[in-house]
């Protein structure tokens, strides 16, 4: 009885304290500026099930592709498992589910058994990847302190997970076979699982029934333990990606990426001094939310859109972004990876601020200059290859030409070459110094 | 001025009471850039050798404004979109083709808001159906007997806009041996020009994109590096220079391929 409360209230704190974070990340992205992606639900939802659901950006690498199956479907397929310890834990009783489903009970915990071996084994060569192998994406700058540490705690807490499930298993099969355990009897010496018939006596076969007990019992309180963890774990870690990356392509951007979005508040003043006939003056309509004066492009985090700000927290750290940039490669500063972590890690301390200190508080600080710097975003060549390689539809570009356009049209900080480019297009039509007239010349020209 | 370097404006047409079946969107480079200006000739010659009714808007032509725009400088974009779209929809302009991905980039999905509502292709899309309508026929000739070719994909027309396959059929036309880059299609390596990069010194790094994708294309050891942007020809250009390869590397628009191929 006492475990049955001790578990309930521990169920209780768990998913709890997982909803209080997951709803201060909701608040933090709702900070952001509106954009429409509620339209084409058909195709959203193709777009998400072939990208998240069915991994396909992955498997551009193959061999990292296979290894993160291996431990995406462990993770689903043992849900169910995990629905039986939530069960056994509130009512007292022991794989309850396995009397009423039989032989595809079997099947199913020896499913999640070789998956789970998959994982584990998978598990391992992530460690070695991030850790022995000299991988350039998982080394550069922005992947030191938090992010390595974040990195290798949630591959040992899975190595650990795994480690649970088969002293669960592998200790009540050897309970079983002597008819120790608590599940129900059915009458057979073994559960028949796919692993822990075997690993379970080879273990655990020499020993006596109460210290068989104890590991059972570790490794199901552990398990759980472990599952509340890692749960509580996820808003505070790169991992948030394995719920995130299904919004995050649900609401991907479909229309063609080398089409950057009209700025509506520029379409306004621009309709303005194109036609004679508007008023200047007119009093603009009620209920208009854009009347509210805001920022020509980004500043903070929230002069970006929801879409950035979700795309923050969905962020993988997994580097590919930056692994394609043409101009990480070529030495400079600019790191798509890094654009979007600074973003995230901005949009957690801003919406930490304003929590604690009331909505109208201001830290001083900016995602600009604070976090990015102008060289890094004047490197950019708006290539789109970040955005082509992102596994899960993130758009660093987007948030680069939005800081962009801070700076030009905000403060009027510009490159001097390009001042020069502009104002050529506003006197001659033309990014060079030539004349409107001569624009045929070459038609002439031998 | 030969028949298949034919170019009249669209003020001349509607003068003449005539309507174009294309407006061929030249672009600045095309226009004033002297290595892109015979890129322009070369599609010229194609359409006149086709007998496709084009024509040009010559001197009511202006940036589209995508160079400002990726610049950061919305208004002078919006600005300039504003006044294209005028002069185009004065003329009832329906269709276009350009001979630069940015400018077709820019036309066909930035300027739809903004009321100006076109068909817009590349020039590698036209031409390559006038290839496949039997409009134009690439002979192949000797000229490219044994040459290996390389393209280059331009950002805004392959990942941009997810044009891959009409300039590689178009290549294939050609009696040479088409080499595909390690970084290519969706994966290629930009050129170091767009986003305005063009018109800037390259900030701190430890080499120019151009040389790094220069390096990328020797790997496969070309004779021809081939391109269907303007900018990418100059910067492509700029790094065999640079890599000391202006005698084994020539640098050519798709264009200029296939009006060689075609005797034009
Ligand atoms: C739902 C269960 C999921 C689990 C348990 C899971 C687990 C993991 C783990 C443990 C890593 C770290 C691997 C490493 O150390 O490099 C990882 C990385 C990653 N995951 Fe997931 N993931 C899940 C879902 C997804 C989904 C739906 C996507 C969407 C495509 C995704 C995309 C990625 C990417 C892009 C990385 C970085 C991989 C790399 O470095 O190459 N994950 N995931
Ligand atoms: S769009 Fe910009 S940030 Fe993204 S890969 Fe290209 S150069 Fe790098
Ligand atoms: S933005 Fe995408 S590609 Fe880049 S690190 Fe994050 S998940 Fe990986």
């Amino acid at each position: 009885m006492i475990s049955i409360i001790i578990f309930a209230v521990l169920l209780l704190l768990g998913f709890g304290f997982f909803a209080m974070n997951v709803n201060k990340i909701r608040t933090n992205i709702l900070m952001g500026r509106d954009v429409d992606r509620s339209d084409n639900k058909g195709e959203r939802l193709k777009v998400m099930s072939l990208i998240a659901l069915g991994q396909k950006k992955m498997f551009k690498k193959p061999i990292p592709a296979i290894l993160h199956l291996c431990l995406y479907v462990a993770f689903v397929v043992t849900q169910i498992e995990l629905l039986e310890i939530i069960a056994d834990g509130l009512t007292g009783e022991h794989r309850v589910f396995r009397e009423a489903l039989g032989g595809f009970y079997t099947f199913i915990i020896s499913f999640i058994e070789v998956l789970s071996v998959l994982a584990f084994v998978a598990t391992f060569i992530f460690l070695a990847r991030r850790n022995l192998l000299k991988i350039p994406r998982f080394n550069m700058k922005e992947m030191k302190g938090w992010p390595k540490i974040d990195g290798n705690m949630i591959l040992v807490m899975e190595l650990i997970l795994v480690t649970f499930i088969f002293m669960m298993n592998g200790a009540d099969e050897v309970l079983y076979s002597q008819g120790l355990s608590h599940a129900e009897n059915l009458g057979d010496q073994s559960f028949g699982f796919a692993i822990s018939q075997f690993v379970g006596p080879a273990l655990f076969g020499g020993m006596s029934e109460s210290s068989l007990i104890i590991v059972e019992r570790i490794g199901w309180w552990g398990h759980i333990l472990m599952v509340f963890t890692f749960l509580n774990y996820l808003p505070f870690s790169k991992h948030f990606h394995i719920i995130l990356a299904f919004p995050n392509t649900y609401f991907s951007n479909l229309k063609p990426q080398g089409q950057f979005n009209n700025m509506e508040a520029v379409m306004k003043e621009v309709k303005l001094m194109m036609d004679p006939d508007a008023d200047p003056y007119a009093v603009p309509e009620e209920g208009d939310e854009d009347a509210v004066v805001q920022r020509f492009g980004a500043k903070d985090v929230e002069d970006l859109t929801w879409k950035n700000l979700l795309d923050s927290y969905t962020c993988t750290e997994c580097g590919r972004c930056t692994s394609s940039c043409p101009a990480n490669q070529t030495g400079k500063l600019l790191s798509p990876r890094k654009i979007m972590m600074d973003t995230r890690d901005r949009l957690e301390e801003k919406g930490e601020g304003l929590r604690k200190n009331g909505k109208d508080y201001d830290d001083g600080k900016s995602l600009l200059n604070d976090y990015i710097t102008e060289e890094e975003l004047w490197a950019c060549t708006s290539c789109n290859a970040c955005v082509e390689s992102c596994p899960v539809n993130i758009d660093p570009l987007s948030i680069i030409m939005d800081m962009r356009r801070y700076l030009v049209m905000e403060e009027s900080k510009v490159p001097n070459e390009l001042a020069g480019m502009i104002s050529n297009i506003e006197n001659n039509g033309a990014p060079w110094q030539f004349s409107p007239e001569d624009r045929l010349n070459w038609r002439e020209e031998k | 001025m030969s028949d298949l370097m034919k170019v009249p404006t669209m003020a001349e047409m509607t003068a003449n009471g005539e309507v174009p079946e294309i407006l061929f969107w030249v672009g600045c480079s095309g226009s004033f850039d002297d290595r892109a200006k015979k890129i322009t000739k070369a599609i010229v010659k194609i359409l006149n050798k086709c007998e496709v009714k084009f024509a040009v808007l010559g001197a009511e032509e202006s940036c589209t404004g995508d160079p400002a725009k990726r610049a950061g400088n919305e208004f002078v974009f919006q600005m300039q979109a504003m006044q294209n779209i005028e002069v185009l929809n004065g003329y009832e302009i329906k269709k276009i083709v350009t001979g630069c991905p940015h400018c077709f980039n820019t036309m066909k999905n930035e300027y739809p808001e903004l009321g100006g509502n076109y068909d817009v292709v590349h020039h590698t899309q036209l031409i390559q159906s006038l290839i496949e309508e039997g409009r134009l026929q690439v002979a192949g000739g000797d000229t490219f007997k044994g040459k290996k070719i390389t393209f280059h994909d331009p950002c805004y027309l392959g990942r941009g806009n997810n044009v891959y396959e009409a300039p590689r059929e178009m290549l294939s036309k050609l009696d040479a041996e088409l080499v595909e880059m390690r970084n290519c299609k969706a994966k290629g390596l930009c050129c170091g020009a767009g986003g305005a990069q063009m018109f800037k010194e390259a900030e701190k790094g430890d080499k120019e994109v151009n040389v790094k994708r220069t390096e990328e294309a020797m790997e496969v050891k070309p004779n021809i590096i081939a391109t269907g942007c303007p900018f990418c020809n100059t910067m492509m250009t700029d790094g065999v220079k640079n890599k000391d390869q202006e005698n084994n590397i020539q640098v050519i628009d798709v264009a200029e391929l296939i009006a060689t191929a075609a005797d034009l």
